[in-house]
């Protein structure tokens, strides 16, 4: 049986096309505007979602995410909210990925089998977690596999081919390349250097890969989307919804349609692209 | 649980010391963290590395540091504790150390290190000051660039050392993000790092973060135990019966204490910051308000709420406003070798002053922490007890700070 992901990134390359990936925040600024978004977005464009879980310490991400994450937790935004949105989301919709992005704590707090088992019931697809490399797989990577939830890695510039086997031995779902050295939204990434990475990636996985961290507007994710299988935003998003924010961190009626309407003009620059490597 | 063998032997090929530490990185991180450890197992078989920290210990850090017989503090103890009552107080004096603390002997360790590897710019996080203070000191001394990390609350209340690092050549960042503390900075720090990874080197200043840091902070801070051991032989003809020290991360206590771990007559007790008292929940003591959880790199024990995010920390001490500590503590911890306890800020502050007017020693505010608790556990020991409690820093950075609190205006 396919997997949600799976048929997502094959049906995105029988289109010719990379997959638009779009990263928010659970809960920013609060329960009900992140929930309408999450259902808000497959409309807008986008073709897989990463539900970011708040963390109060989250060491690789920039200001715009770790302010998200801030306000989401400001709001009581908890990891079983987050679930019971995912939950929500999947009553009307059965065929797009969440995955949710965050770090190892919350998990290990909410307990690694309780989570899986809560995650695959509310119909979560697969995880990122930020500070979990190979060498700790036995924490939460193998357990993950093992209750059929993808565990996606993070692929980054300092990972060498020596290194590239054993981050993908136990990686499932997609690839997620970092494009730059550095935390989320800061560095613009480099196409050119981009396109040569998953070049390198491919050479050891059959799997999609998906490009993040340095993409930020309609015109990068373009550049990406000629050469990845999946183009990731989430600063950038993260920043429109802040900028219809009012005085107080609150949600205005400018909010919704902000974030909607970039991930509309960020689709239309990946759908506008055709593949040039397609396999 | 069972008591291995030995306690001394960790962490193991992971970096785990039991269920704690571990190496809970990004991957971008990895790389440089695996290549790190190399060097330094390269370094440690190195005779040559070896003759070179001997000599900066011995030239530039100024040590051995003594071993002082605090003959007032224990008369004054013994003077309200019952006939034949009152342990034999020594302060293994740190605070002596070039830069003022003990901070120097692992930072010494990490800039050679950094020089052998070829890295050119130092980042380092730091809370009180001290370690900053320290990084700088070993970078004006070995012409790197050093950037210091320092939340924003610590750089108003530390400013003493903010001036010194800034004498010093260091470029010190306030960070606004979260609790602007210790972990605050920790965390820019490693988004530093993950930024500028081909040329940097992080430079961690206490026992805790990815393997191999715990374990290789741990190594360097250990000459004050291995130091306090043959003192302690040549004064008094045996090994001590007690070890105390104060813990935020617990580099300075894991230093005093590692070289006696597998002497069962060593009682050994680590002293957390309870701030306003472990009810009040504003406090720093997270072995005995924590529970297990990860970050900066590793599984510790760690104050958070039930979602598992962290909580802020409060102390009156800049060093020891962690809402973290060292992996190996929390082992000892679980394992019961050591025993941890709590001062809070008002009694920190007493002893900060007891202790400046009965020795001519003013302490800084963390190791005020450890004499607090010697003040009311060496009365109920005998006067043949022998006692180490590590003066792990001097108080002047402190002085402003203390003034204020105390209504004097400087």
């Amino acid at each position: 049986m396919s997997t949600r992901i799976e048929t997502r990134f094959k049906a995105c390359a029988a289109e010719g096309r990379a997959a638009l990936v779009t990263f928010v925040t659970a809960g920013d600024p609060d329960f009900e505007t992140s929930l309408a978004l999450l259902k808000a977005l497959p409309a807008a464009g986008a073709d897989i979602i990463e539900f970011g879980v708040p963390f109060t310490d989250p060491m690789a991400d920039g200001p715009a995410i770790q302010a998200a994450g801030l306000r989401a937790l400001a709001a009581g935004q908890t990891l079983a909210k987050t679930l019971a949105m995912v939950k929500t989301f999947r009553e009307g919709d059965d065929t797009t990925p969440v995955v949710l992005m965050g770090y190892y704590n919350p998990v290990y707090v909410y307990g690694v089998e309780r989570f899986l088992n809560d995650a695959k019931a509310a119909g979560v697809d697969g995880l990122v977690v930020v500070d979990l490399p190979p060498e700790e797989d036995n924490e939460l990577c193998l357990p993950a596999l093992a209750a059929g939830l993808d565990f996606i890695r993070l692929a980054t510039p300092t990972t060498d081919d020596k290194r590239l086997p054993a981050v993908l031995a136990h990686t499932a779902g997609f690839v997620y390349y970092v494009s730059i050295t550095g935390i989320t939204g800061a560095a613009q990434a480099d196409p050119a250097a981009v396109g040569q990475a998953v070049t390198r990636i491919k050479r050891h996985t059959a799997l999609p890969v998906a490009v993040g961290f340095g993409v930020k507007t309609p015109e990068s994710a373009a550049a990406i989307a000629a050469n990845a299988d999946g183009v990731v935003v989430g600063s950038a998003l993260i920043d429109a919804l802040r900028a219809t924010l009012d005085a107080e961190d609150r949600a205005t009626p400018a909010t919704l349609p902000a974030v909607t309407d970039l991930v509309g003009r960020l689709a239309d620059a990946v759908r506008g692209v055709r593949r040039q490597a397609a396999e | 649980m069972n008591a291995p063998n030995s306690f001394r032997t960790g962490p193991d090929d992971n970096g785990h010391f039991g269920l704690f530490g571990g190496r809970f990185v990004a991957e971008t991180l990895m790389p440089l963290i695996l290549d790190l450890e190399t060097a330094y197992n390269e370094a440690k078989a190195d005779p040559a590395y070896k003759a070179e920290m001997d000599a900066g210990l011995k030239h530039y850090v100024g040590r051995p540091s003594p071993l002082y017989y605090a003959e007032r503090l224990t008369e004054h103890l013994r003077a309200g504790a019952s006939p034949g009552m009152g342990a034999k107080i020594y302060f293994k004096r740190e605070e002596l150390n070039h830069t003022g603390s003990h901070k120097v002997n692992n930072v010494l360790g990490q800039i050679l290190l950094a020089r052998r590897m070829g890295k050119k710019r130092i980042i380092a996080e730091t809370g009180a000051g001290q370690h900053g203070v320290a990084t700088a000191t070993l970078c004006a001394r070995y012409g790197l660039e050093c950037v210091v990390y320092m939340g924003a609350v610590d750089v108003s209340r530390q400013a003493p050392n903010v001036f010194r690092m800034k004498m010093l050549g260091a470029t010190v960042v306030p960070v606004q993000s979260g609790s602007k503390t210790l972990k605050d900075a920790m965390n820019e720090a490693l988004r530093d790092w993950v930024t500028n990874v081909s040329d940097t080197f992080y430079c961690i200043g206490t026992v805790a973060g990815p393997h191999p840091y715990p374990a290789m902070v741990r190594d360097f801070q250990s000459i004050i135990g291995t130091e306090t051991r043959e003192q302690m032989l040549e004064m008094e003809g045996r090994l001590p019966d007690s070890l105390i020290a104060c813990i935020g991360g617990g580099s300075n206590a894991m230093g005093l204490f590692h070289p006696f771990l597998d002497d069962p007559g060593v009682q050994i007790f680590g002293v957390e910051a309870a701030g306003h008292g472990i009810p009040s929940g504003q406090h720093a003591a997270s072995l005995t308000g924590g529970r297990p959880g990860v970050l900066h790199g590793n599984r510790t024990y760690l104050l958070m709420d039930g979602d598992g995010q962290i909580a802020e920390a409060h102390s009156i001490s800049a060093g020891l406003d962690y809402p973290g500590i060292g992996p190996e503590h929390s082992w000892l911890h679980d394992t019961g070798r050591a025993t941890y306890i709590s001062a809070t800020d008002d009694e920190a502050l007493a002893a900060f002053q007891l202790v400046a007017k009965l020795e001519g020693i003013i302490p800084a505010l963390e190791p005020a922490h450890a004499l607090a608790r010697v003040a009311d556990l060496a009365p109920t020991l005998p006067e043949d007890h022998l006692m180490v409690v590590n003066l792990s820093g001097r108080g002047d950075k402190d002085i402003p700070q203390v003034a204020d609190i105390l209504g004097t205006s400087l």
